[in-house]
């Protein structure tokens, strides 16, 4: 509206470039953090050449204040020890991150060391070449280091491309002076869930705590309920085409959102809401329920910002089961969260490599004992201190029967964008369970057609 | 100088840096914008050529042409919202009080970004905590509306801070537009007993036409290219309901990876803007112009 010429307004793409550039813009240096590393200046006693490494991840101190400190608290251990080195990191959002990667391939210009998702999200980096294969390092140092199904995400035709840095599972949190005040118990059912809902929702408590603006927030609760109905395989198969959407209990589990949203299961205006302003109503106790990945367990542990009161309130439940479906209770919807890659064209790829090792690894150690998440790698919790509901989750992940990989991230990128526009319409109820269904198989079979 | 002026090689050479660069900066990026539409890419890997078969689906996609839809309501609200701002800068220009304080006001949210803006009415429409919504509730509404998930109002919710948005902006061009206006024209009107309506629609609205002109296109073409507060606030959600043409792009280029088909969009959206920059020229040209003096 405010700039001039036609000509030069319609320049269309650079709508779009200039907003994820204008949203880049904050480049938070951390170079030079130990003294003998960076700034160029004097001759360096430093054994070897210098050498910057340039970082990428999606952990700003303000929205991840825990993680953001880890990964600098590595960084300046690794600087110390390899004085020749000096890491920069760049730091974004989620959402700009995932901007800022897209903008930065197209110029061929990743960073040595950046952060991946698994699965059909990395596949067309993995397809151009952009990551540097890591296998070297998975049979060198880091052999067997890794939870079992952790890294098979990350690999194509036989090779990793990305180490995973998380592993995360995503249970219900609920509030126990909620479920008390009105004589509730942790569900073991669908049918008891579903009760809980509605002594709730008819006390005028809201339920659960959802911002579906987002949607794949949505998307965890249709895959949870495509998994107790349809069994483990029902939403895989779907998706690599050795099933179908149009599978009954995959339109079932769709059903049972609709029927969700009947019974006002989740706060007013979820479809609006981004997660975080979703998760305020959890947050400020007006919402009994929030289903959400272990990432958020710093929230209700080790957080300074958020009042122990509030904490000792929180515990989790597992998704209950649905009566006479095949999926066990001890399935999770979960998988590893972002890994780190190194860039194929990176001109100091054997370093990137070796600094990303040491990091996964320290990562592993500080993840638990600081952070309260999850690491991919596995590790001796004898040793440390830990939040009570940081080890019960941690015990159900070691009996999990199943994982299954978040679905946008196991779908290419152009079906998963059909995917959470569909979870989004039928949480809006502006889709049926059967045109749910129908937009999967369309996308889906396009894609795999071409 | 004349002399030096007229030699065509000084001449050239004046003008060439200017003339390459925006060669380079805008008109370059526009034929690969077109050439871009003809490929099937991901935006990472490598670039096929498809010919026609981007702009062929165009045709063809129901979520594009709702988007389309989209941008031509936006562009017809923030034209027949200039009446307004047309309005509100007669009465500050007829010498009120304050005026100066309130032409400051108007202009304070031009100011401000688009995303502090978004982040403000975000606040504003929220479902439960929202100041709108808290109003409807203090005056005994029950079902307060969901402002920005409910598909069948997100559209013209979101248009209301768009246009907000650009209201100073508009209502200061006009106000300095009737500034120019000369005193005596009004003057001698108002001695010959034309009271401040006539003198409105007679005299001053006619001698600002041109501006009016310029206005009605800035409006529309920028309704058109519309992006940034509907990003930030919806994402063109709930399910597409408040997409418009600049945010489907984005999606497709940096959610769906489909750069090719994303650019065939950008495409498109360069011609619809040159043809209705074309057709308001067309409709409003020709017409006598009135002058000063």
């Amino acid at each position: 509206m405010k700039s001039g010429k036609a000509l030069t307004t319609a320049m269309a793409i650079a709508v779009g470039l200039t907003t994820v550039l204008a949203g880049c813009s904050s480049t938070e240096g951390n170079s030079a953090a130990s003294g003998t590393g960076g700034s160029g200046g004097g001759s360096g006693s430093s054994a070897g050449s210098k050498v910057t490494i340039k970082m990428m991840h999606l952990w700003p101190a303000g929205s991840s204040a825990t993680q953001n400190k880890i990964v600098g608290d590595i960084i300046k251990d690794y600087q110390t020890s390899h004085p020749n080195v000096t890491i920069e990191q760049e730091i974004l959002e989620n959402e700009q991150y995932k901007n800022k990667m897209k903008v930065l391939s197209t110029s061929n210009a990743l960073p040595d060391v950046g952060m991946t998702w698994a699965a059909g999200y990395m596949e067309p980096y993995v397809k151009g070449d952009m990551f540097a294969p890591v296998d070297d390092l998975l049979q060198g140092e880091l052999k067997d280091k890794f939870v079992k199904g952790t890294t098979e995400a990350y690999a194509f035709g036989g090779k990793t491309y990305a180490l995973p840095v998380e592993l995360n599972i995503v249970p219900v949190y609920y509030n126990k002076a909620i479920f008390a005040k009105y004589n509730l118990q942790p569900p073991k059912t669908y049918e008891e869930f579903k009760t809980i809902v509605k002594t709730l929702a008819s006390n005028g408590v809201t339920p659960i705590a959802l911002g579906n603006k987002d949607r794949w927030t949505g998307s965890l609760w249709y895959m949870y309920l495509a998994d107790r109905i349809g069994g483990p395989d029902a939403l895989k198969k779907a998706i690599d085409r050795s099933g179908s959407f149009n599978d009954p209990s995959l339109i079932r589990a769709a059903q049972e959102i609709t029927g969700l949203v009947d019974m006002n299961a989740f706060n007013k205006g979820f479809n609006g809401l981004s997660n975080d302003e979703g998760k305020t109503e959890f947050m400020n106790s007006k919402a009994a329920m929030y289903m959400m990945g272990t990432w958020e367990l710093p929230n209700y542990t080790t957080n300074k910002d958020v009042p122990q009161s509030f904490k000792d309130q929180i515990g989790f439940f597992k998704f209950p089961t649905v009566d006479g479906g095949k999926g066990n209770v001890d399935s999770w919807v979960g998988g590893p969260g972002v890994g780190l890659f190194v860039a194929n064209n990176s001109k100091v790829k054997d370093e990137a490599k070796k600094f990303v090792s040491f990091f996964v690894q320290k990562w592993g150690e500080l993840a638990i004992s600081e952070a309260g998440v999850i690491p991919a790698t596995k590790v001796d919790t004898s040793k440390v201190k830990l939040p009570q509901l940081y080890i019960d989750l941690l015990n159900e992940l070691n009996k999990s029967s199943n994982l299954t990989l978040f679905a946008d991230v196991q779908m290419k990128p152009a079906s998963a964008e059909v995917h959470l526009n569909m979870i989004q319409a039928l949480f809006g109820k502006a889709a049926t369970p059967e045109e749910f269904a129908k937009k999967h198989e369309e996308s889906l079979a396009k894609e795999a057609g071409k | 100088m004349d002399k030096v002026m007229s030699n065509k090689t000084v001449v050239a050479l004046f003008v060439l840096p200017s003339l390459l660069l925006i060669a380079a900066l805008i008109y370059m990026p526009i034929v690969l914008t077109g050439f871009y539409g003809l490929m099937k890419w991901d935006g990472v890997g490598k670039m096929t050529y498809i010919g026609l078969a981007n702009y062929k689906e165009l045709l063809r996609d129901s979520l594009f042409w709702n988007s389309v839809k989209h941008s031509f309501l936006l562009a017809v609200f923030s034209a027949l919202s200039l009446l307004v701002y047309l309005l509100v800068a007669l009465i500050l220009s007829a010498q009120i009080r304050g005026a100066g304080l309130l032409r400051k006001l108007y202009l304070i949210p031009m100011l401000l970004s688009s995303v502090a803006i978004a982040q403000l009415w975000l606040k504003i429409f929220h479902p439960t905590s929202g100041i709108l919504n808290r109003m409807l509730v203090s005056l005994g509404v029950e079902h307060t509306p969901e402002w920005l998930s409910d598909p069948s109002i997100v559209l013209y919710a979101i248009f209301i801070p768009i246009l907000w948005q650009y209201a100073g902006f508009y209502i200061l061009i006009y106000y300095a537009a009737l500034k120019n206006v000369p005193a005596s024209l009004i003057e001698s009107a108002r001695i010959d007993g034309a009271g401040p309506w006539r003198i409105a629609f007679a005299i001053r609205i006619p001698l600002i036409a041109e501006i009016f002109k310029v206005t009605i296109v800035l409006a529309v073409v920028g309704s058109l290219k519309y992006f940034d507060l509907i990003y930030v606030m919806t994402g063109g959600g709930p399910n597409g309901a408040s997409e418009v043409m600049a945010s489907y792009m984005y999606r497709k280029a940096f959610s769906g990876y489909d750069f090719g088909y994303a650019s065939a969009i950008g495409f498109f959206l360069l011609l619809i803007c040159l043809f209705m920059t074309w057709l308001i020229r067309k409709a409003t040209a020709g017409k006598e112009t009135i002058q000063y003096s």
